[in-house]
């Protein structure tokens, strides 16, 4: 499988996804007003991923802004890693929030509430 | 007809209006109106976390009207357009927008307000995860979550009036106030 690189734009986030090393990287800014063409390929790739996942995943999600679209899509991504973890293997969510960003934790605490996958909470230093 | 450009721009100083537009709202209008208004965030000097708040907001207002232009669909010219307002007085933010609305889907809008503003915060937290969780979205990725996520990140009641136009359109205005 081919690594998945995308560069952010001020609308979607940057994308690292490395299959070898169990690594998936969310950064910046999602909101684009078509958040289902954006996130499609990372859904589909993790599809794939999910039928040989290495031993441990690694999800770092650090989003400066998300709209209620991308929220959704979002969802998509942790249910596929939902099922990754379900199946045995070792997966943790860190969730990264900038300091009195309450709105973002709040973003993480929901969907820790809705997915079964152990998450962590990261504080970002201003 | 002459228009009062003095008038309009009265009215907009007295209301501490910081930028408005009318007309059809497109993803490249959008992508600039948000530019332009981080840009005003940062020269006010706001507070991260105002700026923040304000910056979602805004871009849930301004993607409801984005993605309400494809329902009204282009049957006259004057239903794909809206106006919208930001303005700040003190250190309250106000949001305004306008747009036409088929008069037949007045009714179930203004129920689904109305059940948002019957809503305590932390209901307003649960009913937020719920249709996280079990909503559709609709082919274009609103999910229904947009009014839901104003009412809560605002913490205030969603502020709006429908006026009807003419047999066919109504406009709805929404008034958003961010403090």
């Amino acid at each position: 499988m081919e690594k998945i690189n995308i560069e952010s734009t001020p609308k979607t986030p940057s994308i690292n996804f490395d299959f070898e090393k169990g690594f998936l990287e969310i950064k910046g800014r999602s909101i684009p007003e078509n958040s289902i063409e954006f996130y499609k390929p990372i859904v589909e790739s993790l599809e794939k991923y999910g039928a040989k996942p290495i031993a441990v995943t690694t999800v770092n999600i650090q989003l400066e802004y998300f709209n209620t679209s991308s929220s959704k899509c979002i969802l998509d991504v942790f249910k596929k890693l939902e099922s990754i973890h379900k199946s045995g293997n070792q997966l943790v969510i860190n969730w990264y929030y900038e300091q009195d960003d309450e709105d973002m934790l709040e973003a993480g605490e929901d969907y820790q509430a809705i997915i079964n996958v152990p998450f962590k909470m990261i504080q970002i230093e201003e | 007809m002459m228009l009062d450009i003095y008038d309009f721009y009265d009215k907009m100083e007295r209301n501490h209006i910081l930028l408005s537009f009318k007309g059809d709202i497109t993803s490249e209008l959008l992508t600039s109106i948000l530019q332009i208004m981080e840009s005003k965030l940062e020269n006010l000097q706001e507070e991260p976390k105002v700026k923040k708040k304000v910056y979602n907001v805004l871009v849930e207002c301004l993607q409801n009207l984005y993605h309400h232009m494809d329902e009204v669909d282009a049957s006259t010219d004057r239903t794909r357009s809206a106006i919208f307002m930001i303005g700040k007085l003190e250190s309250k933010y106000t949001i305004i927008t306008g747009n036409y609305i088929r008069t037949e889907n007045v009714s179930s809008l203004d129920g689904r307000l109305k059940e948002i503003n019957a809503l305590s915060p932390d209901q307003l937290k649960e009913y937020y995860k719920k249709v996280l969780a079990n909503g559709e979205m609709s082919a274009k990725g609103g999910g229904g979550l947009g009014m839901i996520d104003i009412a809560r990140k605002t913490g205030e009641k969603l502020n709006y009036t429908f006026m009807p136009i003419d047999d066919k359109f109504s406009f709805f205005s929404l008034n958003i106030k961010i403090s």
